[in-house]
Protein backbone atom coordinates (compact mmCIF):
# COMPACT_ATOMS: atom_id res chain seq x y z
CA UNK A 1 0.00 0.00 0.00
CA UNK A 2 0.92 3.53 -0.98
CA UNK A 3 2.40 5.20 2.22
CA UNK A 4 0.78 9.05 1.54
CA UNK A 5 -2.59 7.44 0.18
CA UNK A 6 -2.41 5.79 3.01
CA UNK A 7 -1.96 8.82 5.41
CA UNK A 8 -4.67 10.57 3.36
CA UNK A 9 -7.40 7.97 3.58
CA UNK A 10 -6.70 7.48 7.70
CA UNK A 11 -6.62 10.90 9.49
CA UNK A 12 -6.41 8.47 12.46
CA UNK A 13 -3.24 7.13 11.61
CA UNK A 14 -1.94 10.28 10.25
CA UNK A 15 -2.73 11.72 13.94
CA UNK A 16 -0.95 8.76 15.65
CA UNK A 17 2.20 9.17 13.90
CA UNK A 18 2.55 12.67 15.28
CA UNK A 19 2.01 10.91 18.70
CA UNK A 20 3.53 7.66 19.35
CA UNK A 21 1.48 6.19 22.60
CA UNK A 22 4.04 6.13 25.09
CA UNK A 23 7.52 6.76 25.58
CA UNK A 24 9.22 4.46 28.64
CA UNK A 25 12.64 4.17 29.95
CA UNK A 26 14.58 1.37 31.18
CA UNK A 27 17.77 0.21 32.07
CA UNK A 28 19.85 -0.75 29.28
CA UNK A 29 22.29 -4.07 29.80
CA UNK A 30 23.30 -4.33 26.36
CA UNK A 31 23.24 -2.10 23.49
CA UNK A 32 21.57 -1.94 20.07
CA UNK A 33 18.43 -0.87 18.51
CA UNK A 34 15.12 -3.12 17.48
CA UNK A 35 11.54 -2.76 16.38
CA UNK A 36 8.54 -5.37 16.22
CA UNK A 37 5.84 -6.95 17.65
CA UNK A 38 5.85 -7.61 20.99
CA UNK A 39 6.19 -11.52 22.31
CA UNK A 40 4.80 -11.64 25.26
CA UNK A 41 5.76 -14.37 28.01
CA UNK A 42 3.42 -14.25 30.97
CA UNK A 43 5.96 -17.30 32.23
CA UNK A 44 9.22 -17.05 32.73
CA UNK A 45 11.10 -19.52 29.79
CA UNK A 46 13.78 -21.76 30.19
CA UNK A 47 15.61 -21.47 26.52
CA UNK A 48 17.36 -25.12 26.94
CA UNK A 49 14.79 -27.18 26.92
CA UNK A 50 11.89 -25.00 26.11
CA UNK A 51 13.54 -23.35 23.17
CA UNK A 52 14.08 -24.71 19.47
CA UNK A 53 16.94 -22.61 17.93
CA UNK A 54 16.29 -24.20 14.91
CA UNK A 55 12.35 -24.37 14.19
CA UNK A 56 12.50 -21.21 16.29
CA UNK A 57 9.78 -22.07 18.23
CA UNK A 58 8.28 -22.66 22.53
CA UNK A 59 8.63 -26.53 22.60
CA UNK A 60 8.34 -26.28 26.38
CA UNK A 61 4.71 -28.04 26.44
CA UNK A 62 3.71 -26.92 29.88
CA UNK A 63 4.67 -23.21 28.70
CA UNK A 64 1.41 -20.86 28.29
CA UNK A 65 3.30 -19.54 24.57
CA UNK A 66 3.86 -23.18 23.65
CA UNK A 67 4.32 -22.94 19.87
CA UNK A 68 4.98 -19.79 19.08
CA UNK A 69 7.54 -18.27 17.71
CA UNK A 70 10.59 -15.73 19.40
CA UNK A 71 11.98 -14.71 15.80
CA UNK A 72 11.62 -10.94 14.61
CA UNK A 73 10.05 -10.38 17.98
CA UNK A 74 10.33 -8.24 21.21
CA UNK A 75 10.28 -10.64 23.69
CA UNK A 76 8.99 -9.06 27.16
CA UNK A 77 9.38 -11.86 29.78
CA UNK A 78 9.42 -11.00 33.61
CA UNK A 79 11.95 -13.39 34.58
CA UNK A 80 14.04 -16.08 33.15
CA UNK A 81 14.16 -19.49 34.88
CA UNK A 82 15.44 -22.88 34.39
CA UNK A 83 18.79 -24.43 32.56
CA UNK A 84 22.06 -22.50 32.54
CA UNK A 85 22.22 -23.88 28.86
CA UNK A 86 19.96 -21.06 28.21
CA UNK A 87 22.95 -18.91 27.56
CA UNK A 88 24.01 -20.88 24.29
CA UNK A 89 20.46 -21.87 23.23
CA UNK A 90 20.01 -17.97 22.70
CA UNK A 91 23.07 -17.13 21.29
CA UNK A 92 22.85 -19.77 18.77
CA UNK A 93 18.51 -18.73 17.84
CA UNK A 94 20.36 -14.91 17.49
CA UNK A 95 22.77 -16.56 15.12
CA UNK A 96 20.59 -18.36 13.22
CA UNK A 97 17.84 -15.45 13.18
CA UNK A 98 15.06 -17.86 15.34
CA UNK A 99 15.54 -15.37 18.35
CA UNK A 100 13.82 -12.26 19.73
CA UNK A 101 15.21 -8.48 17.95
CA UNK A 102 15.23 -7.03 21.24
CA UNK A 103 14.02 -8.60 24.86
CA UNK A 104 12.39 -6.81 28.28
CA UNK A 105 12.79 -8.08 31.14
CA UNK A 106 11.38 -6.84 35.13
CA UNK A 107 14.54 -8.85 36.38
CA UNK A 108 17.57 -8.86 35.15
CA UNK A 109 19.43 -12.09 34.42
CA UNK A 110 22.74 -13.14 34.28
CA UNK A 111 21.95 -16.35 31.94
CA UNK A 112 19.98 -14.40 29.47
CA UNK A 113 22.66 -11.49 29.34
CA UNK A 114 25.62 -14.27 28.44
CA UNK A 115 23.70 -15.81 25.95
CA UNK A 116 23.11 -11.93 24.12
CA UNK A 117 26.31 -10.50 24.91
CA UNK A 118 28.27 -13.49 23.49
CA UNK A 119 26.18 -13.00 20.08
CA UNK A 120 27.46 -9.77 19.97
CA UNK A 121 30.95 -10.42 20.48
CA UNK A 122 30.51 -13.85 18.10
CA UNK A 123 28.40 -12.55 15.27
CA UNK A 124 28.14 -8.74 15.98
CA UNK A 125 25.09 -8.74 16.42
CA UNK A 126 23.76 -6.48 19.32
CA UNK A 127 20.26 -7.21 20.78
CA UNK A 128 19.05 -4.60 23.12
CA UNK A 129 18.24 -6.28 26.36
CA UNK A 130 16.52 -3.75 29.01
CA UNK A 131 15.22 -4.23 32.19
CA UNK A 132 12.75 -2.05 33.27
CA UNK A 133 10.42 -1.46 36.41
CA UNK A 134 7.36 -3.03 38.03
CA UNK A 135 4.56 -0.57 36.52
CA UNK A 136 6.57 0.00 33.22
CA UNK A 137 6.73 -3.67 32.79
CA UNK A 138 2.64 -3.99 33.40
CA UNK A 139 2.35 -1.31 30.66
CA UNK A 140 4.41 -2.57 28.38
CA UNK A 141 2.89 -5.94 28.80
CA UNK A 142 -0.91 -4.53 28.54
CA UNK A 143 -0.14 -2.43 25.61
CA UNK A 144 -1.33 -3.44 22.39
CA UNK A 145 1.65 -1.99 20.61
CA UNK A 146 4.50 -2.76 18.62
CA UNK A 147 7.88 -1.87 20.70
CA UNK A 148 10.79 0.43 19.93
CA UNK A 149 13.79 -0.12 21.89
CA UNK A 150 16.39 2.51 21.84
CA UNK A 151 19.86 1.71 23.76
CA UNK A 152 22.69 3.69 22.04
CA UNK A 153 24.89 2.74 25.13
CA UNK A 154 24.95 -0.46 27.35
CA UNK A 155 24.75 0.25 31.02
CA UNK A 156 22.82 3.61 29.84
CA UNK A 157 19.37 4.40 29.73
CA UNK A 158 17.20 2.24 27.33
CA UNK A 159 14.22 4.17 25.71
CA UNK A 160 11.10 1.77 25.54
CA UNK A 161 8.44 3.65 22.51
CA UNK A 162 5.05 1.83 22.77
CA UNK A 163 3.86 2.79 19.78
CA UNK A 164 -0.12 2.66 18.91
CA UNK A 165 -1.77 -0.18 16.79
CA UNK A 166 -3.00 2.46 13.71
CA UNK A 167 0.45 3.38 13.86
CA UNK A 168 1.98 0.46 14.07
CA UNK A 169 -0.68 -0.87 11.21
CA UNK A 170 0.03 2.12 9.08
CA UNK A 171 3.96 1.30 9.28
CA UNK A 172 3.42 -2.26 8.88
CA UNK A 173 1.51 -1.28 5.11
CA UNK A 174 4.54 0.62 4.07
CA UNK A 175 6.87 -2.16 4.43
CA UNK B 1 31.87 1.57 38.18
CA UNK B 2 34.05 -2.07 38.08
CA UNK B 3 37.91 -1.12 38.98
CA UNK B 4 40.35 -3.59 37.36
CA UNK B 5 43.86 -4.60 39.08
CA UNK B 6 46.26 -4.19 36.50
CA UNK B 7 46.40 -7.84 36.06
CA UNK B 8 42.83 -7.82 34.89
CA UNK B 9 43.52 -4.86 32.84
CA UNK B 10 46.72 -6.35 31.28
CA UNK B 11 44.11 -9.21 30.40
CA UNK B 12 41.65 -7.09 28.70
CA UNK B 13 43.97 -5.35 26.84
CA UNK B 14 45.07 -8.00 25.15
CA UNK B 15 48.87 -8.82 26.60
CA UNK B 16 47.99 -12.36 27.34
CA UNK B 17 47.09 -12.91 24.23
CA UNK B 18 43.06 -12.31 21.89
CA UNK B 19 41.82 -15.29 23.48
CA UNK B 20 42.26 -14.31 27.14
CA UNK B 21 41.35 -11.08 26.02
CA UNK B 22 37.75 -12.02 24.88
CA UNK B 23 37.48 -14.23 28.01
CA UNK B 24 38.02 -11.05 29.75
CA UNK B 25 36.18 -8.51 27.80
CA UNK B 26 32.92 -10.88 28.45
CA UNK B 27 33.90 -11.29 32.01
CA UNK B 28 34.05 -7.28 32.83
CA UNK B 29 30.61 -6.93 30.61
CA UNK B 30 28.63 -9.25 33.57
CA UNK B 31 30.70 -7.39 35.51
CA UNK B 32 28.62 -4.32 34.66
CA UNK B 33 25.62 -6.40 33.90
CA UNK B 34 26.02 -7.00 37.60
CA UNK B 35 26.86 -4.02 38.89
CA UNK B 36 29.83 -5.07 40.44
CA UNK B 37 32.65 -2.86 41.64
CA UNK B 38 35.58 -5.56 41.55
CA UNK B 39 36.24 -8.78 40.24
CA UNK B 40 37.46 -11.73 42.80
CA UNK B 41 39.70 -14.41 42.72
CA UNK B 42 37.75 -18.34 41.80
CA UNK B 43 39.55 -21.15 42.92
CA UNK B 44 37.15 -23.70 40.52
CA UNK B 45 35.21 -23.80 37.46
CA UNK B 46 32.49 -25.77 36.03
CA UNK B 47 31.93 -25.90 32.58
CA UNK B 48 28.65 -26.65 30.94
CA UNK B 49 29.26 -25.52 27.38
CA UNK B 50 30.72 -29.10 26.27
CA UNK B 51 26.95 -29.67 25.85
CA UNK B 52 26.40 -28.90 22.15
CA UNK B 53 23.73 -27.08 21.26
CA UNK B 54 24.66 -25.66 17.93
CA UNK B 55 27.17 -23.95 15.65
CA UNK B 56 27.12 -21.06 18.30
CA UNK B 57 28.98 -23.42 20.68
CA UNK B 58 31.26 -24.69 18.81
CA UNK B 59 32.44 -20.99 16.81
CA UNK B 60 33.22 -19.69 21.08
CA UNK B 61 35.22 -22.54 21.79
CA UNK B 62 37.17 -23.10 18.84
CA UNK B 63 38.08 -19.03 18.75
CA UNK B 64 40.06 -19.60 22.53
CA UNK B 65 41.61 -23.18 20.71
CA UNK B 66 42.98 -21.10 17.96
CA UNK B 67 44.12 -18.25 19.84
CA UNK B 68 46.53 -20.86 22.25
CA UNK B 69 44.33 -20.08 25.34
CA UNK B 70 44.33 -22.43 28.39
CA UNK B 71 42.29 -22.76 31.61
CA UNK B 72 43.97 -21.08 34.94
CA UNK B 73 42.45 -23.10 37.15
CA UNK B 74 40.84 -26.40 38.10
CA UNK B 75 37.74 -26.81 35.67
CA UNK B 76 35.51 -29.42 35.43
CA UNK B 77 33.51 -30.74 32.33
CA UNK B 78 29.54 -30.96 32.70
CA UNK B 79 27.75 -34.12 30.83
CA UNK B 80 28.21 -33.52 26.90
CA UNK B 81 25.74 -35.21 24.20
CA UNK B 82 27.44 -38.18 23.74
CA UNK B 83 28.45 -41.24 26.28
CA UNK B 84 32.27 -41.36 24.97
CA UNK B 85 32.56 -44.63 27.03
CA UNK B 86 29.92 -46.06 25.37
CA UNK B 87 30.02 -43.91 21.74
CA UNK B 88 27.45 -47.04 20.30
CA UNK B 89 24.18 -45.88 22.52
CA UNK B 90 24.39 -42.43 20.58
CA UNK B 91 21.85 -42.43 17.51
CA UNK B 92 21.58 -39.54 16.87
CA UNK B 93 22.52 -37.47 13.57
CA UNK B 94 26.47 -38.27 12.28
CA UNK B 95 27.28 -34.42 11.70
CA UNK B 96 25.79 -33.79 15.28
CA UNK B 97 27.40 -36.51 16.75
CA UNK B 98 30.99 -35.27 15.44
CA UNK B 99 29.87 -31.40 16.19
CA UNK B 100 28.91 -32.63 19.59
CA UNK B 101 32.20 -34.89 19.58
CA UNK B 102 34.66 -32.10 18.55
CA UNK B 103 32.91 -29.47 21.07
CA UNK B 104 33.81 -32.00 23.84
CA UNK B 105 37.71 -32.92 22.89
CA UNK B 106 37.97 -29.27 22.39
CA UNK B 107 37.78 -28.37 26.15
CA UNK B 108 40.00 -30.78 26.40
CA UNK B 109 42.27 -28.88 25.08
CA UNK B 110 42.24 -25.95 26.83
CA UNK B 111 42.73 -28.07 29.73
CA UNK B 112 39.67 -28.74 31.49
CA UNK B 113 39.41 -32.62 33.30
CA UNK B 114 37.42 -34.77 31.18
CA UNK B 115 34.38 -35.12 33.90
CA UNK B 116 31.67 -35.17 32.05
CA UNK B 117 29.36 -35.10 35.03
CA UNK B 118 26.62 -32.68 36.01
CA UNK B 119 27.49 -33.72 39.51
CA UNK B 120 30.98 -32.56 39.90
CA UNK B 121 30.51 -32.45 43.93
CA UNK B 122 30.69 -36.00 43.55
CA UNK B 123 34.18 -35.98 42.36
CA UNK B 124 36.82 -36.47 44.52
CA UNK B 125 38.01 -32.71 44.90
CA UNK B 126 35.12 -30.44 45.91
CA UNK B 127 34.79 -27.07 47.00
CA UNK B 128 34.83 -26.20 50.48
CA UNK B 129 32.35 -23.85 52.69
CA UNK B 130 33.18 -20.10 51.81
CA UNK B 131 35.71 -20.73 48.81
CA UNK B 132 34.79 -18.78 45.75
CA UNK B 133 34.01 -20.56 42.67
CA UNK B 134 32.44 -20.31 39.20
CA UNK B 135 30.32 -22.96 38.03
CA UNK B 136 27.25 -23.61 35.42
CA UNK B 137 25.02 -26.36 35.43
CA UNK B 138 21.90 -24.95 37.28
CA UNK B 139 22.01 -28.51 39.82
CA UNK B 140 25.70 -28.11 40.34
CA UNK B 141 25.13 -24.53 41.25
CA UNK B 142 22.22 -24.94 44.12
CA UNK B 143 24.33 -28.16 44.83
CA UNK B 144 27.97 -26.39 45.83
CA UNK B 145 25.73 -22.80 47.01
CA UNK B 146 23.52 -24.91 49.60
CA UNK B 147 25.23 -28.14 50.54
CA UNK B 148 28.97 -27.41 50.35
CA UNK B 149 28.38 -23.61 51.01
CA UNK B 150 30.46 -22.23 48.40
CA UNK B 151 29.79 -19.25 46.48
CA UNK B 152 29.08 -19.12 43.05
CA UNK B 153 25.99 -17.47 40.78
CA UNK B 154 24.05 -18.78 38.37
CA UNK B 155 27.08 -18.81 35.71
CA UNK B 156 25.52 -20.19 32.05
CA UNK B 157 27.62 -21.16 29.29
CA UNK B 158 30.31 -18.91 28.40
CA UNK B 159 30.85 -17.16 31.16
CA UNK B 160 32.06 -20.29 32.78
CA UNK B 161 34.50 -20.73 30.94
CA UNK B 162 35.86 -17.07 30.80
CA UNK B 163 35.84 -17.19 34.13
CA UNK B 164 38.31 -20.69 33.77
CA UNK B 165 40.46 -18.67 31.52
CA UNK B 166 40.89 -15.75 33.75
CA UNK B 167 40.46 -16.96 36.96
CA UNK B 168 38.51 -13.99 38.09
CA UNK B 169 34.56 -13.26 38.56
CA UNK B 170 32.49 -10.38 39.18
CA UNK B 171 32.48 -9.64 43.46
CA UNK B 172 28.37 -9.38 43.05
CA UNK B 173 25.17 -11.58 43.76
CA UNK B 174 25.87 -14.78 45.72
CA UNK B 175 29.60 -14.35 46.08
CA UNK B 176 28.61 -11.31 48.60
CA UNK B 177 27.69 -13.00 51.93
CA UNK B 178 24.83 -10.61 52.89
CA UNK B 179 22.79 -11.86 49.70
CA UNK B 180 23.05 -15.18 50.62
CA UNK B 181 20.41 -14.75 53.71
CA UNK B 182 17.35 -16.39 52.96
CA UNK B 183 14.30 -14.24 51.59
CA UNK B 184 11.13 -16.44 51.62
CA UNK B 185 10.66 -19.43 53.96
CA UNK B 186 9.25 -22.74 53.68
CA UNK B 187 7.37 -25.03 55.92
CA UNK B 188 7.91 -28.84 54.52
CA UNK B 189 5.36 -30.71 55.60
CA UNK B 190 6.59 -34.28 57.83
CA UNK B 191 7.19 -36.86 55.17
CA UNK B 192 9.95 -38.56 56.63
CA UNK B 193 8.37 -42.16 57.31
CA UNK B 194 6.96 -42.23 53.99
CA UNK B 195 7.91 -44.82 51.47
CA UNK B 196 9.34 -43.63 48.49
CA UNK B 197 10.72 -40.19 50.53
CA UNK B 198 13.31 -39.58 47.30
CA UNK B 199 10.01 -38.01 45.21
CA UNK B 200 8.84 -35.80 48.14
CA UNK B 201 12.30 -33.94 48.13
CA UNK B 202 11.77 -33.47 44.30
CA UNK B 203 7.79 -32.43 44.39
CA UNK B 204 9.05 -29.87 47.03
CA UNK B 205 12.36 -28.27 45.25
CA UNK B 206 9.59 -28.00 41.83
CA UNK B 207 7.55 -26.29 44.26
CA UNK B 208 10.61 -24.24 45.98
CA UNK B 209 11.28 -23.35 42.48
CA UNK B 210 7.93 -22.37 41.19
CA UNK B 211 7.22 -19.79 44.03
CA UNK B 212 11.09 -18.48 44.82
CA UNK B 213 11.78 -18.14 41.37
CA UNK B 214 15.85 -16.71 41.88
CA UNK B 215 15.52 -15.29 45.81
CA UNK B 216 17.07 -17.35 48.32
CA UNK B 217 14.51 -19.87 49.84
CA UNK B 218 14.96 -21.18 53.62
CA UNK B 219 12.96 -24.68 54.32
CA UNK B 220 12.27 -25.63 57.71
CA UNK B 221 10.94 -28.94 58.86
CA UNK B 222 13.21 -31.30 56.37
CA UNK B 223 13.84 -34.65 58.11
CA UNK B 224 16.89 -34.13 60.17
CA UNK B 225 18.57 -37.35 58.67
CA UNK B 226 18.03 -35.66 55.24
CA UNK B 227 20.63 -37.07 52.87
CA UNK B 228 23.08 -35.21 50.47
CA UNK B 229 21.38 -36.99 47.80
CA UNK B 230 18.20 -35.98 48.78
CA UNK B 231 18.83 -32.61 48.56
CA UNK B 232 20.55 -33.18 45.32
CA UNK B 233 17.09 -34.28 44.30
CA UNK B 234 15.64 -31.20 46.00
CA UNK B 235 17.81 -28.62 44.41
CA UNK B 236 17.96 -30.29 40.80
CA UNK B 237 14.33 -30.01 40.93
CA UNK B 238 14.23 -26.46 42.15
CA UNK B 239 16.94 -25.36 39.63
CA UNK B 240 14.35 -26.32 36.37
CA UNK B 241 11.01 -24.86 37.92
CA UNK B 242 12.58 -21.99 38.70
CA UNK B 243 15.71 -20.24 38.98
CA UNK B 244 17.10 -20.70 42.44
CA UNK B 245 20.97 -20.97 43.48
CA UNK B 246 20.59 -21.33 46.61
CA UNK B 247 18.42 -22.74 49.60
CA UNK B 248 19.20 -23.51 53.42
CA UNK B 249 17.53 -26.53 54.90
CA UNK B 250 17.10 -25.47 58.64
CA UNK B 251 19.08 -27.56 60.86
CA UNK B 252 21.48 -29.57 57.95
CA UNK B 253 23.04 -27.13 55.43
CA UNK B 254 26.10 -24.88 56.80
CA UNK B 255 24.67 -21.72 56.48
CA UNK B 256 21.22 -22.67 58.24
CA UNK B 257 22.14 -23.74 61.88
CA UNK B 258 19.16 -22.07 62.85
CA UNK B 259 16.03 -20.19 60.93
CA UNK B 260 17.68 -16.64 61.55
CA UNK B 261 20.88 -17.74 61.26
CA UNK B 262 19.57 -18.49 56.94
CA UNK B 263 17.78 -15.21 57.66
CA UNK B 264 21.21 -13.37 58.59
CA UNK B 265 18.82 -11.23 61.40
CA UNK B 266 16.56 -10.04 59.03
CA UNK B 267 12.56 -11.11 58.17
CA UNK B 268 11.42 -13.06 55.17
CA UNK B 269 9.53 -11.50 52.66
CA UNK B 270 7.57 -14.16 53.05
CA UNK B 271 6.18 -17.64 54.61
CA UNK B 272 4.76 -20.62 52.49
CA UNK B 273 3.43 -23.39 53.97
CA UNK B 274 3.61 -26.59 52.29
CA UNK B 275 1.21 -29.67 52.84
CA UNK B 276 1.53 -33.04 51.97
CA UNK B 277 -1.29 -32.78 49.69
CA UNK B 278 1.10 -30.24 47.72
CA UNK B 279 3.45 -31.96 47.30
CA UNK B 280 1.49 -34.96 46.05
CA UNK B 281 -0.43 -32.63 43.86
CA UNK B 282 2.83 -31.52 42.29
CA UNK B 283 3.93 -35.51 41.72
CA UNK B 284 0.21 -36.38 39.83
CA UNK B 285 0.91 -33.18 37.79
CA UNK B 286 4.51 -34.41 36.49
CA UNK B 287 3.04 -37.95 36.53
CA UNK B 288 1.22 -39.23 32.60
CA UNK B 289 0.73 -42.39 33.43
CA UNK B 290 -2.16 -44.57 35.37
CA UNK B 291 -1.17 -48.04 37.12
CA UNK B 292 -0.51 -50.66 34.70
CA UNK B 293 0.51 -48.75 31.62
CA UNK B 294 3.40 -50.29 29.71
CA UNK B 295 6.59 -49.01 30.13
CA UNK B 296 9.28 -48.81 27.77
CA UNK B 297 12.14 -48.11 29.68
CA UNK B 298 12.63 -46.34 33.31
CA UNK B 299 15.69 -43.89 33.87
CA UNK B 300 17.08 -42.86 37.32
CA UNK B 301 20.60 -40.59 37.75
CA UNK B 302 19.90 -37.16 37.14
CA UNK B 303 21.52 -35.45 38.21
CA UNK B 304 24.21 -38.56 37.91
CA UNK B 305 23.61 -41.22 40.40
CA UNK B 306 26.17 -41.07 43.43
CA UNK B 307 28.09 -44.25 44.66
CA UNK B 308 25.18 -44.30 47.96
CA UNK B 309 22.05 -44.39 45.25
CA UNK B 310 23.72 -47.56 43.74
CA UNK B 311 23.94 -49.08 46.83
CA UNK B 312 20.37 -48.61 47.11
CA UNK B 313 19.55 -49.60 43.82
CA UNK B 314 21.24 -53.13 44.16
CA UNK B 315 19.23 -53.20 47.33
CA UNK B 316 16.10 -52.44 45.41
CA UNK B 317 17.22 -54.92 42.89
CA UNK B 318 18.17 -57.89 45.47
CA UNK B 319 14.26 -57.96 46.63
CA UNK B 320 13.44 -58.66 42.37
CA UNK B 321 14.02 -61.67 40.83
CA UNK B 322 13.80 -62.60 37.09
CA UNK B 323 14.38 -60.79 34.15
CA UNK B 324 14.09 -56.74 34.22
CA UNK B 325 10.69 -56.17 31.51
CA UNK B 326 11.65 -52.81 30.10
CA UNK B 327 14.84 -50.93 29.08
CA UNK B 328 17.08 -49.53 32.51
CA UNK B 329 19.17 -46.54 32.48
CA UNK B 330 21.28 -45.32 35.20
CA UNK B 331 23.28 -41.87 34.09
CA UNK B 332 26.75 -41.13 36.33
CA UNK B 333 29.92 -39.99 35.67
CA UNK B 334 32.67 -42.25 34.34
CA UNK B 335 34.49 -41.85 37.66
CA UNK B 336 31.64 -43.33 39.44
CA UNK B 337 31.60 -46.21 36.93
CA UNK B 338 35.11 -46.22 37.55
CA UNK B 339 34.63 -46.72 41.72
CA UNK B 340 31.43 -48.95 40.97
CA UNK B 341 34.06 -51.44 38.35
CA UNK B 342 36.24 -51.81 41.37
CA UNK B 343 33.63 -52.70 43.69
CA UNK B 344 32.09 -55.19 41.22
CA UNK B 345 28.78 -53.68 41.37
CA UNK B 346 29.00 -52.50 38.04
CA UNK B 347 29.01 -56.04 36.81
CA UNK B 348 26.67 -57.17 38.86
CA UNK B 349 23.92 -54.75 37.70
CA UNK B 350 24.76 -55.46 33.71
CA UNK B 351 24.33 -58.98 34.42
CA UNK B 352 20.53 -57.92 35.58
CA UNK B 353 20.46 -55.53 32.17
CA UNK B 354 20.89 -52.52 33.81
CA UNK B 355 22.55 -50.12 31.28
CA UNK B 356 24.55 -47.44 32.78
CA UNK B 357 25.13 -44.20 30.78
CA UNK B 358 27.81 -42.10 31.48
CA UNK B 359 29.65 -38.60 30.51
CA UNK B 360 25.58 -37.53 29.01
CA UNK B 361 22.39 -38.27 30.37
CA UNK B 362 19.34 -39.99 28.69
CA UNK B 363 16.96 -37.15 28.62
CA UNK B 364 19.52 -34.53 26.78
CA UNK B 365 20.64 -36.42 23.34
CA UNK B 366 19.30 -39.42 21.88
CA UNK B 367 21.04 -42.32 23.76
CA UNK B 368 17.55 -44.97 24.92
CA UNK B 369 16.97 -47.66 22.34
CA UNK B 370 13.17 -46.27 22.28
CA UNK B 371 12.63 -42.83 22.38
CA UNK B 372 8.72 -42.73 22.01
CA UNK B 373 6.15 -44.19 24.72
CA UNK B 374 6.42 -44.33 28.32
CA UNK B 375 9.72 -43.64 30.55
CA UNK B 376 9.40 -44.15 33.94
CA UNK B 377 11.28 -41.83 36.47
CA UNK B 378 12.14 -40.35 40.14
CA UNK B 379 13.82 -37.36 38.77
CA UNK B 380 11.96 -34.18 38.98
CA UNK B 381 14.73 -32.72 36.78
CA UNK B 382 14.45 -35.41 34.29
CA UNK B 383 10.48 -35.41 34.32
CA UNK B 384 10.50 -31.72 33.81
CA UNK B 385 12.97 -31.65 31.05
CA UNK B 386 12.30 -35.20 28.87
CA UNK B 387 9.14 -34.31 27.43
CA UNK B 388 10.46 -31.33 25.19
CA UNK B 389 13.69 -33.11 24.76
CA UNK B 390 13.27 -36.14 23.40
CA UNK B 391 9.58 -36.82 22.85
CA UNK B 392 8.72 -39.20 25.59
CA UNK B 393 5.88 -39.25 28.10
CA UNK B 394 7.00 -39.50 31.70
CA UNK B 395 5.49 -41.58 34.27
CA UNK B 396 6.75 -39.84 37.89
CA UNK B 397 8.17 -42.70 40.96
CA UNK B 398 9.78 -43.56 43.75
CA UNK B 399 13.21 -45.45 43.40
CA UNK B 400 11.39 -48.07 44.79
CA UNK B 401 8.63 -47.76 42.27
CA UNK B 402 10.55 -47.63 39.18
CA UNK B 403 12.41 -51.00 39.98
CA UNK B 404 9.39 -52.55 40.75
CA UNK B 405 7.28 -51.27 38.06
CA UNK B 406 10.77 -52.60 35.90
CA UNK B 407 10.28 -55.95 36.56
CA UNK B 408 6.93 -55.50 36.09
CA UNK B 409 7.27 -54.30 32.37
CA UNK B 410 4.26 -51.49 33.88
CA UNK B 411 4.43 -48.87 35.83
CA UNK B 412 2.97 -49.83 39.25
CA UNK B 413 2.60 -46.95 42.57
CA UNK B 414 2.78 -47.74 46.01
CA UNK B 415 -0.80 -46.66 47.61
CA UNK B 416 0.56 -45.69 50.79
CA UNK B 417 2.45 -43.07 48.76
CA UNK B 418 0.15 -41.58 46.11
Amino acid sequence: MNRSADADDNPRGATAISQPSRVLTGEALTSGYARGPKALLSEPLSFWGGYDSVQGTIVDKTHPCFGQQLGGTIMVMPRAKGSSSSSSVLAEAIRNGTGPLGIILRERDLIIATGVIVASELYGINIPLVVVADADFKSISDADALIEIASPDHLGIARVTLIAPSRALFEQDAT
Amino acid sequence: MLTLSAHDRAMLDGDLGPGVALAMRIVTRIADVMSARELIHVTSAHIDGCLYHGAASLDFVERFVQAGTKVVIPTTLNVGSLDLIHPELYHGSASTGKAAQRLMDAHVELGCESSFTCAPYQLKHRPKLGEQIAWAESNAIVFANSVLGARTNRYGDFLDLAAAITGRAPYAGLHVVENRAARVVFEAPDFSTLPGRDIFFAALGLLVGKEAGASVAAIVGLPLDTTEDELKALGAAAASSGAVALFHAVGITPEAPTLDAALQGRAPMRTVAVSLEDLRDVRRKLNHAGPGEPLVAVSLGTPHFSVAEFEQLMQLFSQHSGPLRCDFYVNTSRYILWLLEQTGVAGKLADRGVQIVVDTCTYITPVMKKMTGLVMTNSGKWAHYAPANIGVTVAYGSMSECVRSAFEGKVWFDEQIS
